[in-house]
């Protein structure tokens, strides 16, 4: 899967945890412009984790602040 | 003093400071400063000028003021003193602290037992030296900070998965790379909702991943299992889990903390385990009366049975009179009651204590799902009238807020 197939993955498994419709953008970050939660961010990273069968630890996650670094994250990790 | 000014590193917990000034500002007594100014017994105490029943102490087998615990602490402290003034390693292992780890591993009849001044020391040192960098710890979301703390203390992969559940479980483990090492890390009893783990798939899951388990026992011990030995022993699974961590500062009734083990080498840990080594180690007349509570917790057929007995009824009542509770049946010796938000918690919890009644205000973010939960542990010293008083309270508290 190349970067842009990854990215329209997580687009759209992002939707349903995007509650304010935030346009999002790679410099979207999760903390302060969607507002998730340590709850939130579990759940999602739950569902990435399983769609791209990855493992993002909490020490990954701690480096990801905003979505285009997710998407740079998990492209790498799918690829290994 | 610089040119820029002063920063102050405070600046961080002025969010926190302002919470707590407009939760008190409405003349509130303050959940998270009451003192006891006398305590009577396992289940009563004077708290601000009341009598008051405690229900939120985790006094589980009410020990604290068993007679022979206490005489065995009284006369440690005339033979051997006030304290150690030394680590375990060095000066600080008294007769007493190797009697106290002869008790624990009779008790869960393990090769090995280290004993750490707190059950925070014991899952901070235990699982930070044993999972290091490259290694991966696989845990529950809803663990105690002492695991989280011991997770980052030793740098290792941290990955949690959704609580109690087992198939999020399983598939993490199924990801890790092969080679790396793996330990997963569950509680027998979660002190949040007193539920507990399905620990026979979990622990089974695990090993057929070829992990080591670690599973944290402080809210089980004497009371759950055969043997008292925990969820583990209850869910046949204990000769399958590797490490057992467990407290002195619930059912034992004093303080400090351990681990049990089976594993061949566990002595070293004596070595390399930085929360065990540079501290002082326990006092004496604490380990006196440490090693004959766990003793004494051996042979308690009968007020094992009665807290269990406090915890149906409690549960029952509860939940007869409109309460929504953290768990379908009573899984524990905890029940923790729902409350619809932190005013209205930190409010009822006010009424029940100006009606003599202590329990735990448990609130965001230590809480699963944001809940703000009044958790009531119930000791096997709490009369069955005790109970039904506790009921009428929560009654009338519960009604005055309309909160039922
Ligand atoms: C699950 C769990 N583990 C560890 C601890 C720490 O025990 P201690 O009070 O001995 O530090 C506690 C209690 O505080 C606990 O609830």
């Amino acid at each position: 899967m190349d970067r842009a197939d990854v990215d329209t993955r997580i687009r759209s498994l992002i939707e349903p945890f995007n509650k304010k419709g935030v346009a999002i953008t790679d410099a979207t970050t999760f903390a302060n412009d969607l507002e998730f939660d340590s709850l939130t961010v579990m759940d999602f990273v739950a569902e990435i984790e399983d769609a791209f069968d990855v493992i993002i630890s909490m020490n990954q996650q701690a480096e990801i602040e905003n979505y285009g670094q997710l998407v740079d994250a998990v492209h790498k990790l799918q690829a290994d | 003093m610089s040119e820029a000014g002063n920063s102050d590193l405070f600046s961080k917990f002025d969010e926190l400071i302002a919470m707590r000034e407009v939760l008190l500002a409405g003349g509130r007594e303050d959940p998270f400063s009451l003192v006891m100014e006398k305590v009577l017994s396992p289940t009563q105490a004077i708290c601000n000028g009341r009598d008051t029943i405690l229900l939120g102490t985790y006094n589980y087998m009410g020990m604290t003021f068993d007679d022979d615990v206490i005489a065995a602490g009284k006369q440690a402290y005339d033979e051997f003193g006030a304290g150690t003034t030394g680590s375990r390693v060095l000066n600080g292992t008294f007769f007493h602290h190797r009697d106290v780890e002869e008790a624990l591993k009779e008790f869960y009849a393990m090769d090995h037992a280290m004993v750490f001044s707190t059950g925070y020391q014991a899952n901070l040192g235990i699982i930070s030296t044993i999972a290091g960098k490259g290694d991966y710890i696989v845990l529950d979301i809803d663990s105690h900070a002492s695991i989280w703390d011991g997770c980052a203390m030793g740098k290792a992969e941290v990955v949690p998965f959704k609580h109690n559940d087992i198939e999020a479980m399983d598939k993490r483990l199924g990801r890790i790379p092969e080679g790396a090492g793996k330990l997963v890390v569950l509680e027998g009893v979660y002190s949040m909702l007193g539920d507990i783990a399905p620990l026979a798939e979990m622990v089974a899951v695990a090993k057929k991943h070829g992990a080591m388990v670690l599973v944290d026992e402080a809210h089980s011990m004497g009371f759950i299992g055969e043997h008292g030995r925990g969820v583990c022993e209850a869910a046949g699974v204990i000769d399958d889990v590797d490490f057992i961590i467990g407290t002195f500062s619930k059912s034992v009734g004093t303080v400090g903390g351990f681990c049990v083990s089976n594993h061949p080498k566990f002595e070293v840990m004596r070595l390399v385990c930085r929360p065990y080594v540079f501290t002082a180690a326990l006092p004496p007349a604490v380990m006196a009366s440490s090693a004959k509570s766990i003793r004494k917790l051996m042979h308690n057929g009968n007020k094992r049975a009665h807290l269990w007995e406090n915890s149906r009824t409690l549960h029952a009542g509860l939940r007869g009179l409109g309460f929504e509770l953290g768990t379908g049946e009573p899984q524990s010796a905890i029940i923790a009651v729902v409350m619809p938000d932190l005013e209205r918690g930190a409010a009822m919890w006010e009424a029940l204590l100006k009606e003599g009644l202590y329990v735990n205000l448990a609130r965001p973010p230590a809480t699963p799902a944001n809940m703000t939960l009044l958790r009531c542990s119930l000791c096997a010293e709490h009369t069955s009238e005790q109970v039904q008083t506790i009921l009428g309270m929560f009654e009338r508290a519960g009604k005055a807020m309309g909160i039922i």
